[in-house]
């Protein structure tokens, strides 16, 4: 077979873990490090917000910042801008979440965070953090519209996001028609070679789909299979330190409730 | 591009392509060989010339994506399948024997044969559908009877897999399905029903006891869409010789609500291997169809008829088994085991239950149930066992009974629970005695080798008593 097929072009398969919107969730953020290790995976791809909402802002970038060291790839969220840069256009608990973070984040964390990229290309896949057509603008992927937009704007056969808080999946076949998909966690869904797909990873620290536990996302690049997981880990923490720094009470409850 | 040609003697992948087997609409299908594989295979290579229907690609990724993931004697083993972007094939297992397209000049079958057709396909699908499988398109030729006779369904190109996106669904706004097979919500666009299956086969037993296609074979949209109002004949119209039991049963897979037909594959696999004890309604009587007025009725109301609910997960409509031992329930045993099966029944209002009672052979003169002697023991175990089930107050049809006869209980619990796929086995322990300690209980036998969940019920011993 001519070089195009997978088993020639990979000489032999690699698991990457998706993880995003972090949102300084340390427990959440451990556990899915150990799930996605007992996994096997070898590759991290992070794609945004670390910080906001969450308690532990300077332990989260240390540990981002040490899986960048490893080789991890790290995408810029809108949550890391604003730590950097300012509030600009945010509701109010995410905006005082912010102001708060930036006080506890060192100067070598916010340096971290102003550098990254707003998006990467890697082989087949851009990695970003909202609408692909206009990283910067931080449009949120809620529908089959936004999909589409985004999907055209990409030049890669794969796009892989966050921002959404939702795990979902796009399909777009070559004639134009494009399948939404909710996956279910622990189910390995194939990236049919033939179509282009975006896929949305669920939060790490904050999901809103009504589960609780912390979602990420493992692919393999051989198969292109992607599999959703829900980890749980422990609410009960994060949440009292997030009293404990005065924090909007309501970023605790949410995480209980998963919304 | 353009897919390589592909001829005799051509080598794909390591696979030595031998000869055409079959060439049809969709896909080419090829005999081929593997040096390390024994088994027969077959190559499927989809056709994928310019102004195809785009379905036809679809559906062949569709099956690329489905076949891997099944599993089991009532699909073909999935070998290997190829790249998309250089040469698309699916290489899977040849079955031996012949579809149940070739017995269509034998039509009209006689009733048991197809009512014993219609439960190994039953079975088939009750595997396919616990797999989240929907398969879409039953029809004679997708149907393959293999050499054991078992059923091997064929052809997953609409099918749909619950737990992934489904490609057909978004893509045309056609339904796509067989005409003559295809259930009500499939012509609506819905495709994730596991019990149009369930009509699909019924479709096929009417067409096989009476010689004729329920449906006719409509060609438009609006002749598929006359099923959603308008009843077929009863098969006892076109064949007097069908009992009322298959018409009711056929006709029930047939309903247009797909609430109103069996729960499951499995249920309906239950009912066509139990004929004495399906529950008869007015369906197994009629003798014609409606009436212009009420079908016209239904025609003008058709967003009434079809409330489609979502499809059941095969768990919430189990079937359970009560192994009742009336020589080890004391009236204590046997109440604590209608209190655990009356809170299954509850939690699970669409579960069957099937009571089953041990007749135990002697190891000699195993023909003794042919005399009179037996046949009298044998008819006292089903009035003792519908005695004891009374008082759980079932509706009929969600119930059954049946005497077994075998010299070992345990096995004749365990084959049962395995022919029938019961999904939970409640039954009695044995009293604590010296002979449980010297050979053994039946429960514990069952519960290591069961094919699904048992519960074994015991009455809370009383505090102080021996251990």
């Amino acid at each position: 077979m001519n070089g195009d097929h997978p088993a020639s072009r990979k000489a032999r398969p690699v698991q990457i873990a998706f993880l995003t919107d972090i949102h300084s969730n340390r427990e959440a953020l451990t556990a899915v490090l150990a799930h996605a290790r007992a996994r096997g995976a070898q590759r991290f791809v992070l794609l945004g917000d670390y910080v906001g909402y969450g308690p532990d802002p300077e332990w989260t970038i240390e540990t981002i910042a040490g899986l960048v060291a490893e080789g991890a790839i790290a995408i810029r969220g809108n949550h890391d801008e604003a730590a950097v840069g300012g509030v600009n256009g945010m509701n109010s608990n995410a905006a005082q979440a912010i102001d708060w973070t930036s006080r506890q984040l060192s100067k070598a964390s916010l340096d971290f965070l102003s550098k990254l990229p707003l998006s990467v290309i890697d082989d087949d896949r851009l990695y970003v953090h909202a609408d692909a057509s206009a990283p910067h603008r931080w449009l949120y992927v809620v529908d089959g519209e936004a999909a589409r937009h985004s999907l055209e704007a990409a030049e890669t056969r794969l796009v892989f996001s966050g921002h959404v808080h939702v795990p979902a999946i796009y399909g777009l076949s070559n004639i134009g028609k494009l399948t939404p998909f909710r996956p279910q966690p622990g189910i390995a869904i194939p990236l049919l070679a033939q179509r282009r797909w975006l896929a949305l990873i669920g939060s790490v620290g904050q999901p809103r789909d009504g589960d609780p536990a912390a979602g990420y996302a493992l692919y393999n690049d051989y198969s292109a299979e992607i599999v959703f997981h829900r980890v749980p880990y422990d609410v009960e923490t994060t949440a009292q330190k997030i009293r404990a720094a005065g924090l909007p009470a309501g970023l605790a409850s949410r995480l209980f409730a998963g919304h | 591009m353009a897919a390589p040609r592909i001829s005799p003697g051509s080598v794909i992948d390591g696979f030595t392509v031998d000869s055409q087997v079959h060439r049809g609409g969709m896909a080419t299908i090829w005999a081929v060989k593997k040096p390390g594989i024994d088994t027969p295979l077959i190559m499927k290579v989809p056709r994928l010339a310019e102004g195809e229907d785009p379905a036809t690609i679809v559906g062949f990724e569709m099956e690329q994506m489905i076949l891997p993931r099944l599993s089991g004697p009532h699909v073909p083993k999935f070998v290997a399948a190829g790249d998309f972007r250089t040469l698309p094939y699916i290489v899977m297992e040849w079955i031996e024997g012949k579809s149940l397209h070739t017995r269509l000049p034998d039509l009209p079958l006689p009733p048991a044969e197809v009512a014993d057709i219609g439960a190994r396909v039953a079975t088939a699908l009750d595997a396919l559908h616990r797999q989240q499988v929907v398969h879409l398109d039953v029809k004679p030729s997708n149907v393959m009877v293999r050499p054991s006779g078992e059923m091997a369904l064929i052809d997953f190109g609409l099918s749909h897999h619950l737990l992934l996106p489904d490609l057909l669904d978004e893509e045309f706004r056609l339904p796509y399905g067989t005409a003559p097979y295809m259930a009500p919500e499939q012509v609506l666009g819905q495709r994730s029903e596991p019990r149009s299956d369930l009509f699909a086969l019924g479709s096929l037993m009417y067409f096989f006891v009476t010689g004729t296609r329920p449906f006719g074979d409509p060609q438009t949209l609006k002749g598929l869409k006359k099923r959603l109002w308008r009843d077929p004949p009863p098969p006892r119209k076109l064949r007097p010789e069908c009992p009322p039991w298959l018409q009711e049963i056929i006709l029930r897979c047939l309903e247009v609500d797909p609430a109103q037909r069996h729960p499951t594959a499995a249920q309906l696999a239950l009912d066509l291997r139990t004929p004495g004890q399906v529950s008869l309604t007015a369906r197994s009587e009629r003798m014609t169809q409606d009436g212009f007025i009420a079908a016209f009725k239904r025609r003008m109301d058709l967003d009434h008829i079809l409330v489609i609910d979502k499809g059941p997960a095969p768990g919430d409509a189990p079937i359970i088994m009560a192994a009742v031992d009336f020589n080890t329930l004391g009236d204590a045993a046997a109440e604590a085991m209608r209190a655990t099966i009356r809170q299954l029944m509850i939690a699970m209002p669409r579960a069957r239950l099937a009571c089953v009672n041990v007749l135990k052979l002697r190891r000699i003169g195993i023909d003794s149930t042919l005399d009179d002697e037996g046949e009298h023991k044998h008819l006292q175990r089903l009035i003792e066992l519908r005695h004891w089930a009374r008082p759980l107050e079932l509706p009929d049809g969600s119930v059954t009974f049946h005497v077994l006869e075998a010299t070992s209980p345990a096995d004749a619990i365990l084959d049962y629970a395995r022919a029938n796929h019961i999904d939970h086995i409640v039954m009695g322990a044995r009293e604590r005695s010296a002979m449980r300690s010297l050979l053994g209980s039946v429960s514990g036998e069952v519960a290591a080798e069961a094919p699904c969940t048992v519960t074994v019920v015991r009455v809370r011993a009383e505090d102080g008593a021996a251990p």
